[in-house]
């Protein structure tokens, strides 16, 4: 194959992501985004001028080799591609399709500054399904010598399964413990289907139990065993438990039938398969007009979903306007292909409910955007006898989440902020000796790449620290 | 996977069942309960640990099939296994030192006030237990109460065991009489019954405890599906208890959310007559 000018590359234009048509799609939960053909993903790959500065490798939490692993695409060496990318990130195939990549690795990339940037996430999520469904062609991964090490991880989200994978790698031993029935978190009860097929998180879930990762499902820690329990039978415990307790709407009507947290609906929906699959003894209420309050990517899930359940008119209801949405674009424009309504800068006042408690309106009120607050964003202020009814039969509060305070209720000796987080440091490390806390436990609602990019952290502390604990025991005999 | 080391028959359609959980039976304190599933695909359901054994790695739950996934569970025979079983969840029952204590089961709720009842008798509480059902078959666990109790009343609807009514009449009893007048009730049975009790005893300012039994799903505090308002606040009985103040609850709330389900056939709860007269009255 002839050598590429940078003319060449330069030339070619960036590829788009065949999708599932978007009437079909929203009666269905197969995966929208289909993934690229390998000629077209070569070709995608051979846009990376493969820059000096690397600037994109900076903007992923995870510092994947992203020009590296893209040139070994590029030259069609599929397996080299693999063992690159699968050597930085411990779930590829999740991140190449949740990733916000166009604020993270992609808004770096020099191709953005003048045209669009290379679809990073795009190769990412085509080398990861080429490894899963190629494992025959890849090297097996040499065991680590074993240290005699053991490692305790609280939570199977990103974050616990990204530290449970590095830690496994040099050679601990790890044990997962989850308080859900299943695996991978937030990725397993949050994202949905069409955004992140199931089969996806088993398969990468898969390749850390050959790791040698074990995982114990329905251990709730602080519960079933406590963080002191922990510590007296690991060496080190890496803690990403999450930040999975529903922020409230404090609404009138809020415990009206029909009224949902974004967690409750999307638990029923992606882990216990209600409205799902008509067999599954989980029910749902699915409305035939839902509201989803809030602007975020677990809104924009929701309402996607409440389509999908079969609801006639599903409703974003945010405060603000579109521009200042949290949701990915993509996630946003999937929505409206999708027929969902995006009723903007209205704020609900009250949820109406009929004689027999069930949701029949949501009282609103319609806002403007004033002056910027302290964040920077233009505060939403209500406009003045703008308040009217909207039908609905379903609502689903999207607002946000915060810090569950399960397991640090039962650990008073951890350093915790205002907000019921955890407190670490840059590496990860606790107040406690040997105790790392990373993920939404530390930051809130945040990323799943931010929650891997923090369990990969984590690792590399727990890692130096049971070095050193080594070397101060060497000493001491 | 959970063992199930024997389940017999207490009352119609009222099993008991002797799990290994070895992780569970030492963690495991009075009022607190456990979610199980079935099996793949099954959905997941609250019940209170009846008792627990740290030695052996038991717990005992008691389950009434009232659906269809409740009764495909109390058709596991000794032997067979439940695939998942998380706990211990809910916050234990915060013991006092109270001079005379009432405890009150109606029908399955029965099973729930036993671990309490058990947890009180080790404290210097003298504890009247009143327990009652729709007919003698619907009495339950009345010999292993009698021996943790001071004394024990038997209500039954229909008069078939001891005194003919509703628990409310003995209680109401217990109260009248300055010796026997309790410092705090235990309530645990149907939503009507919890609420009449709680009734009953506001005017008397005597403590009383309820156990809710709102829908749940995950039992750890992230969704919130339990909800249910105490004192003008919104509580997750997952978490925050699932014992409750009963003078503070609200049971209208609390009943209505409890049938949000009612059309899907799984969730076809069996109303108990209790619980039907007492709405109606």
């Amino acid at each position: 194959m002839p050598e590429l000018t940078m003319k060449d590359r330069l030339a070619i234009e960036r590829t788009h992501m065949p999708e599932l048509e978007a009437t079909a799609r929203s009666k269905s939960f197969d995966e929208v985004n289909r993934g690229l053909s390998l000629a077209d993903a070569v070709q995608e790959a051979q846009r990376c001028i493969q820059c000096k500065t690397r600037p994109c490798v900076d903007g992923c939490p995870v510092g994947v080799s992203i020009p590296e692993f893209i040139d070994a695409l590029a030259r069609e060496d599929l397996p080299e591609a693999a063992r690159i990318l699968r050597g930085d990130n411990a779930l590829p195939a999740v991140c190449g399709r949740v990733c916000p990549q166009e604020s993270q690795c992609e808004a770096e990339c020099v191709r953005g500054v003048k045209g669009e940037a290379v679809a990073i996430g795009y190769l990412e999520r085509f080398v990861a399904d080429w490894a899963m469904a190629n494992t025959e062609k890849l090297a097996v991964a040499k065991q680590s010598v074993s240290t005699g090490k053991q490692v305790a991880v609280v939570g199977c989200g990103p974050a616990g399964l990204t530290a449970a994978g590095e830690l496994a790698r040099q050679g601990y031993g790890v044990t997962i413990f989850e308080a859900l029935h299943d695996t991978g978190g937030v990725l397993r009860y949050g994202i949905p289907e069409f955004r992140l097929p199931k089969s996806i998180i088993d398969l990468e879930v898969n390749r850390l139990l050959d790791l040698g990762v074990r995982i114990e499902c329905n251990v709730i820690i602080g519960k079933t065993l406590t963080l002191a329990q922990l510590r007296s039978q690991f060496d080190a415990v890496f803690i990403a438990n999450g930040a999975g307790l529903p922020v409230m709407l404090n609404l009138p009507g809020e415990n009206l039938k029909g009224v949902y947290s974004a967690n409750e609906y999307l638990t029923r929906v992606n882990l216990m398969e209600a409205g799902r699959n008509p067999a599954a003894p989980t029910p749902i209420i699915q409305g035939r007009s839902v509201a989803v309050i809030g602007g975020g990517n677990t809104a924009m899930d929701c309402v996607r979903t409440a389509r999908r359940l079969g609801a006639r008119k599903a409703m974003i209801i945010y405060r603000r306007s579109e521009a200042e949405m949290p949701a990915r674009l993509e996630e946003i424009r999937h929505a409206k292909e999708e027929g969902v309504e995006f009723v903007m800068l209205t704020a609900p006042l009250e949820i109406i409910g009929n004689d027999d408690g069930w949701v029949v309106a949501l009282r609103c009120e319609k806002m403007e955007l004033g002056q910027p607050d302290e964040s920077g964003r233009r505060k939403p202020v209500a406009i003045p006898d703008s308040q009217y009814h909207l039908e609905v039969d379903v609502v689903v509060n999207a607002v946000g989440t915060r810090s569950n305070p399960l397991l640090t209720t039962t650990a008073p000796d951890l350093e915790l902020n205002r907000w019921g987080n955890i407190v670490s440091n840059e590496t990860g490390a606790t107040n406690l000796g040997g105790v790392y806390a990373g993920g939404d436990i530390v930051r809130g609602g945040a990323t799943v790449i931010l929650a891997m990019g923090d369990g990969k952290r984590g690792a590399t502390a727990i890692h130096g620290y049971l070095k050193q604990q080594q070397a101060l025991s060497g000493k001491g005999r | 996977m959970y063992e199930v080391l024997s389940n017999d028959i207490l009352a119609p359609n009222l099993h008991r069942l002797v799990v290994r959980a070895p992780r569970i039976a030492p963690a495991r304190k009075p009022g607190q309960f456990v979610i199980i599933r079935l099996d793949k695909g099954e959905e997941r359901i609250p019940l209170t640990i009846g008792d627990a054994d740290p030695a052996t790695g038991t717990i005992t739950l008691f389950i009434q099939a009232i659906g269809a996934s409740t009764r495909r569970i109390v058709d596991v025979p000794a032997g067979g296994f439940i695939l998942d079983v998380a706990g211990p969840m809910g916050k234990p029952t915060h013991l006092d030192n109270w001079q005379r204590v009432a405890c009150i089961g109606g029908g399955v709720g029965t099973a729930v006030l036993f671990p309490l009842v058990k947890a009180l008798a080790a404290t210097e509480s003298r504890i009247t237990t009143i327990i009652g059902g729709r007919s003698s078959q619907y009495v339950i666990l009345a010999d292993e109460l009698k021996a943790l109790s001071e004394q024990l009343l038997i209500t039954t609807e229909n008069g078939s065991l001891g005194r003919k009514g509703f628990v409310t009449a003995a209680l109401t009893d217990l109260i009248n009489e300055p010796t026997t007048k309790p410092d705090a009730v235990f309530a645990i049975g149907p939503v009507p019954m919890m609420r009449a009790i709680a009734e009953l005893t506001r005017p008397h300012g005597i403590e009383t405890i309820v156990s809710l039994n709102p829908i749940m799903i995950d039992g750890t505090g992230m969704c919130g599906g339990c909800r249910v308002v105490v004192d003008g606040e919104s509580k997750f009985a997952c978490v925050d208890g699932p014992e409750f103040d009963g003078h503070k609850v609200d049971f209208a709330g609390l009943s209505d959310r409890l049938t949000t389900y009612r059309d899907h056939e799984s969730h076809a709860a069996a109303e108990c007559r209790l619980t039907r007269e007492v709405t109606n009255a």
